[in-house]
């Protein structure tokens, strides 16, 4: 081990880190204002690179299919919900932009060559198809049972995301893809060469992880989110919605989940089952930031990202037991330390 | 789309058993045609309306089902096959730990089996159980012989390896483990590696600090791509070779340019322009024809094995039909019997000659040297 070795494993660590960082952010934002463990979160991020590998790699671009489909459900959802409580013209009106919204989607991908497309609009595109699966997600699962048990959501959690990698599988099919990275320059640094695209993993990470942070701290929708997360009934009778408060946590998850399977599809290749593994190593992060406190988290996670670097050097064999051992110690530390507080539900 | 080519499969398999009559000759097809291991399962089950429909006389029905690459799942679709199907002879399934679970419930009922996986496992070391199960692939053995005969010719005298940590890693492992002893090439790094794995950053240093004159990689399907891709960047240099695992048109795609020159032995279907004309390249034609017409794009190996399976049993059939009526358990002993008679039968992938020692059957006709070449598979002269 020298410091050649030591600097492309690190590098490589944070790289993976940064993603995870991002992922247990997500993860704790939903748990906090919801309840819920966002368990289909690596869905958005398996989702979100294959997406792009269709775009690029001129395939059938299926995926934005479900977007109708499923836009086309939460508005029958909708609907009847207004037919039982009386019109209003502000919300079928809302109604009627959604599904247009999918429509022209539809249209825009089958339509664009998007192959020829520049990789910012690709990238802009997946956005725009996969993101609005977020809250139609938790309005379609969640939003129906939002006060059952933490242990009732867990399970719908669950089946919605053994449900979604079999319908990654059915759109994507069961190979790999790995997409052509943002740009291709390398750079070196003493003796060891840095891919711009590492560089991209951990700005764009930071830049999210500033900019959650401002959106908590300094708006009013934050500030609502937050409210929602330490005291729901308070929240709720100080005139936060439930409703929207699970749907705008969902459509965060589902952009940083995007955005990560993005941010990653140029570095590794990944398939329609990738991102249980990978969410559940942004999950390990979030158990060490006691799945409520965000900075660590953050660090959590890198740390994660780290040590699967190092270890995957030492002992390629235990890699994955060692990431999922660190769990124990954190979750006994936890417990200790903690006074336990019976659940109010 | 997956859906426009599974449906005419399922149509198809459905009517095959609707019209299903008490003589003819009942064969199940076990299938992972979703789960991890898809990419295997997908192009056997696709392959199913293209088995043979008549044998000695006898027409064969086909039972297709999908285990969704989970080994109790298997173990139930067998039961379900044995007890209500009451079939003759199961096909499957896809995966090699699938395959080890199931061993025992077609020794039980008598059921012939013909497994289309990796790992030689399932035929060996031959057991009172393994007598039961065929295997329609290329042992791991005879694939890693003619890798290490061309290392020996081009003067390697160190070898890295990298393998996924599964059965067929592991076995890759083993068996390169005791060839490379006998060819006095030395091992110099062994590293393991998940399949969904993000980075294999840290096993491809371990084995470019060894600095071996080349590096073998152990994988299955599209895996086989990531480790060799991150040692071309990190500035490896050496030859690498890649098992049949790799032998799939996704390795070239995902691969690019990073997979040039990459050298590895698997069925002769890959290159079938190129080698001289025999039996069995004119069986893998016509299947990779009839497939191509059937679902629109051409058969990953896999389904080949399956095909031959089909092939084996059509060949067995007409000598078992002798001792009994199909349904009967005379009728599947025999036709085991038959099964371990075959001699010189050409599939898709080489020759079988099957002995109560050896139930894969396959000599070195059942295999080429392959290299990448302009992102091509070409037959390595």
């Amino acid at each position: 081990m020298n410091l050649q070795i030591a600097m492309l494993l690190g590098q490589d660590g944070i790289t993976n880190g940064a993603i995870y960082a991002l992922l247990a952010l997500s993860i704790i934002l939903v748990f906090t204002v919801t309840r819920i463990l966002l368990i289909p979160l690596g869905e958005f991020v398996t989702f979100g690179a294959l997406t792009m590998y269709a775009f690029q790699s001129g395939q059938d671009s299926s995926i934005v299919w479900l977007l109708m489909i499923m836009m086309a459900l939460d508005a029958g959802l909708d609907l009847k919900q207004l037919v039982t409580n009386g019109m209003e013209a502000r919300k079928a009106q809302w109604i009627g932009l959604k599904l247009a919204y999918a429509v022209i989607m539809v249209i825009l991908v089958e339509t664009l060559p998007l192959q020829e497309i520049h990789m910012a609009a690709q990238v802009l595109l997946t956005l725009m198809i996969l993101v609005p699966l977020g809250p139609i997600m938790y309005r379609i699962f969640f939003q129906p049972i939002a006060s059952a048990p933490p242990l009732v959501l867990l399970i719908v959690s669950i089946a919605v995301h053994v449900a979604m990698v079999g319908v990654g599988l059915l759109m994507f099919g069961p190979e790999g893809g790995r997409t052509a990275p943002f740009s291709a320059a390398t750079f070196q640094v003493g003796n060891v060469m840095l891919k711009s695209q590492t560089l991209w993993v951990i700005l764009v990470s930071l830049f999210l992880i500033v900019s959650l942070f401002l959106a908590f701290e300094r708006t009013l929708y934050g500030k609502a989110l937050r409210a929602t997360a330490v005291n729901r009934m308070g929240a709720r009778l100080m005139g936060i919605s439930p409703d929207f408060a699970g749907k705008a946590t969902f459509a965060l998850a589902a952009f940083i989940g995007v955005a990560s399977g993005i941010l990653i599809a140029p570095i590794t290749t990944l398939y329609y089952d990738s991102g249980f593994i990978i969410s559940l190593k942004g999950f390990v992060g979030a158990i060490i930031g006691g799945l409520i406190s965000y900075p660590l988290a953050a660090i959590g996670a890198v740390a994660v990202g780290l040590i699967e670097a190092f270890s995957m050097f030492w002992a390629s064999n235990y890699k994955e037991i060692i990431v999922f051992t660190l769990i124990i110690p954190f979750l006994l530390w936890r417990s200790i330390n903690s006074s336990h507080v019976e659940d109010e539900e | 789309m997956l859906l426009k080519k599974t449906l005419p499969a399922l149509i198809l398999g459905s009517a095959l058993t609707a019209t299903a009559t008490q003589a003819e000759v009942k064969v199940g097809v076990v299938t992972s045609s979703t789960g991890p291991i898809a990419l295997v399962g997908i192009p056997q089950k696709n392959t199913v309306p293209l088995l043979p429909t008549t044998a000695g006389g006898e027409t064969i029905s086909y039972i297709s089902l999908d285990d969704s690459s989970d080994p109790s799942a298997t173990v139930k679709a067998f039961k379900k096959l044995i007890e209500d199907e009451k079939v003759d002879a199961i096909i499957g399934p896809s995966g090699s730990p699938n395959a080890m679970g199931v061993i025992q419930f077609a020794a039980e009922s008598g059921t012939p089996m013909l497994a289309p996986v990796g790992t030689a496992a399932v035929v060996l070391p031959m057991t009172e159980d393994k007598k039961w199960v065929f295997k329609t692939t290329q042992n791991d053995e005879l694939i890693a012989k003619a890798l290490v005969g061309h290392m020996v010719d081009s003067g390697v005298k160190t070898l890295g390896m990298i393998g996924t940590a599964d059965p067929y890693g592991e076995n890759w492992s083993l068996v390169m483990a005791k060839l490379c002893a006998e060819a006095g090439i030395k091992l110099t790094a062994v590293e393991r590696f998940q399949r969904q794995d993000t980075s294999i950053t840290g096993q491809s240093l371990k084995v470019m600090m060894s600095s071996p004159d080349a590096v073998l990689i152990a994988a299955p399907g599209s895996s086989s791509v990531m480790p060799e891709t991150t040692l071309k960047e990190q500035g490896y240099a050496g030859q690498i070779y890649q098992t049949h695992g790799a032998a799939l048109d996704p390795f070239l795609k995902l691969g690019g340019q990073a997979v040039e020159g990459t050298i590895l032995a698997a069925s002769l279907m890959l290159v079938l322009d190129e080698v001289p004309d025999s039996p069995a390249k004119e069986i893998a034609s016509k299947y990779v024809a009839d497939y191509t017409a059937m679902h629109g794009e051409t058969p990953a190996t896999f389904g080949g094995n399956v095909y031959d399976a089909g092939l084996l049993l059509q060949n067995a059939i007409p000598t078992a039909l002798e001792s009994g009526k199909p349904g009967t358990p005379e009728f599947r002993s025999a036709l085991r019997d038959a099964l371990e008679n075959t001699s010189e039968m050409a599939g898709t992938q080489g020759v079988y000659n099957m002995t109560p020692e050896d139930h894969s059957g396959f000599d070195e006709r059942g295999r080429e040297l392959i290299q990448v070449e302009n992102n091509s598979w070409t037959l390595l002269k």
